[in-house]
């Protein structure tokens, strides 16, 4: 019974982190910090920045790998399980909700007019997003070449994802390599 | 048979999206390309919603192109893809390698795939562009300019540079410029 509370007690604490960030990534820590180190102490201040640093090094999206560390660290792969259910539930009530009031009514002129000018913004804020990317992974030639090939490769070749981002892994272990030999 | 490729499809974003937020990306611009499962206006329509509503944006973005191409079945099939090679990877890396970001080759591989991910995600953007200011796109690589889009664009994009507010804010105020000048 404790055993059953516990895994809802945790879906409870990260239903409230997805329910109220915006936007994922950077803009959960706040929600994190609060929900999991200052009202429930099932770690501390330390424990999640390392977390999040390795979140953000893994594969997936990091508020799931957070989801998954923390609720793991508590009831083991039940936790991190309920964990994930509490992140992405909801997403997935609100985004449903959003996809079917959108398919209804796209057909009015005023709100595909409104989503005429909201892609303009999109556009303008992913370029704002990138930029901010651009700054903090791109710092040296090798990394500027890399950036080259794989814009190049997407734009003009339509290259899927998928060999691009283990290709620059792969060059990165052997420049890092080569560099160590020198 | 749908839910199944959806799945796998998603399931292939969950590995190789690295990075969090924007990374899923580049993958979903090419599920556009390759099923039609939705239009590349209707993936701008998809992040605009993403960021405007909470929850990761990974999340949101398999939600909403499940629900797209195969109602709330679709949805719950595409989540369940995203979010179970994290479940297993965090696991197993956070049991067998406690230290695994200070681990030179890991931080090699990162040095290479960080610029790479900017690189595919600046390469949506330019479609991005291509998408909100240019109509006609078949016609010639750019189609022909939508003068009234591209004034927005240009009064936009200094703005959030300058004043960095939430992006909700910037999305508010374009879906009015676009309603009150018929775009």
């Amino acid at each position: 019974m404790t055993q059953l509370r516990q895994l809802l007690e945790i879906i409870w604490t990260f239903f409230k982190i997805g329910a109220l960030t915006f936007g994922g990534g950077y803009s959960m820590l706040p929600m994190l910090q609060r929900e999991t180190v200052e009202r429930q102490h099932w770690l501390d201040e330390n424990k999640l920045a390392d977390y999040f640093a390795l979140s953000q090094c893994l594969p997936g999206l990091i508020a799931v790998n957070m989801a998954v560390m923390i609720g793991y660290q508590q009831k083991k792969t039940a936790g991190a399980v309920a964990a994930v259910i509490g992140v992405v539930l909801p997403s997935f009530v609100i985004i449903l909700i959003v996809a079917a009031l959108l398919s209804n009514y796209m057909h009015v002129a005023a709100v595909a007019s409104a989503f005429a000018g909201i892609r303009v913004a999109v556009a303008a804020l992913v370029i704002y997003s990138v930029y901010g990317m651009f700054k903090n992974g791109v710092k040296d030639w090798f990394a500027f070449v890399i950036f080259i090939v794989a814009l190049i490769l997407m734009l003009l070749f339509n290259v899927s994802p998928i060999p691009v981002i283990i290709g620059a892994a792969i060059a990165g272990i052997l420049m890092g390599q080569m560099r160590m030999c020198r | 048979m749908i839910y199944l490729l959806l799945f796998w499809e998603f399931l292939k974003i969950g590995v190789f999206a690295i990075g969090g937020g924007l990374s899923t990306l580049p993958f979903l611009y090419q599920l556009s390309d390759k099923y039609g499962w939705f239009t590349n206006s209707e993936l701008t329509n998809m992040i605009a919603v993403s960021e405007s509503t909470p929850g990761p944006l990974g999340a949101n973005m398999a939600t909403y192109a499940g629900y797209h191409t195969a109602g709330i079945g679709g949805s719950f099939f595409a989540n369940l893809g995203l979010v179970l090679p994290s479940i297993i990877i965090v696991i197993i890396v956070w049991r067998f390698l406690s230290r695994f970001n200070e681990n030179t080759k890991v931080q090699n591989a990162f040095w290479g795939l960080r610029p790479a991910v900017v690189g595919l995600i600046t390469a949506v953007a330019v479609s991005l562009i291509q998408i909100a200011i240019f109509t006609g796109i078949n016609s010639g690589l750019f189609g022909t300019v939508d003068v009234k889009a591209l004034i927005l664009f240009a009064v936009m994009l200094p703005l959030i540079f300058i004043f960095k507010k939430h992006p909700v804010f910037y999305i508010a105020i374009a879906a009015v410029v676009g309603i009150v000048c018929k775009l």
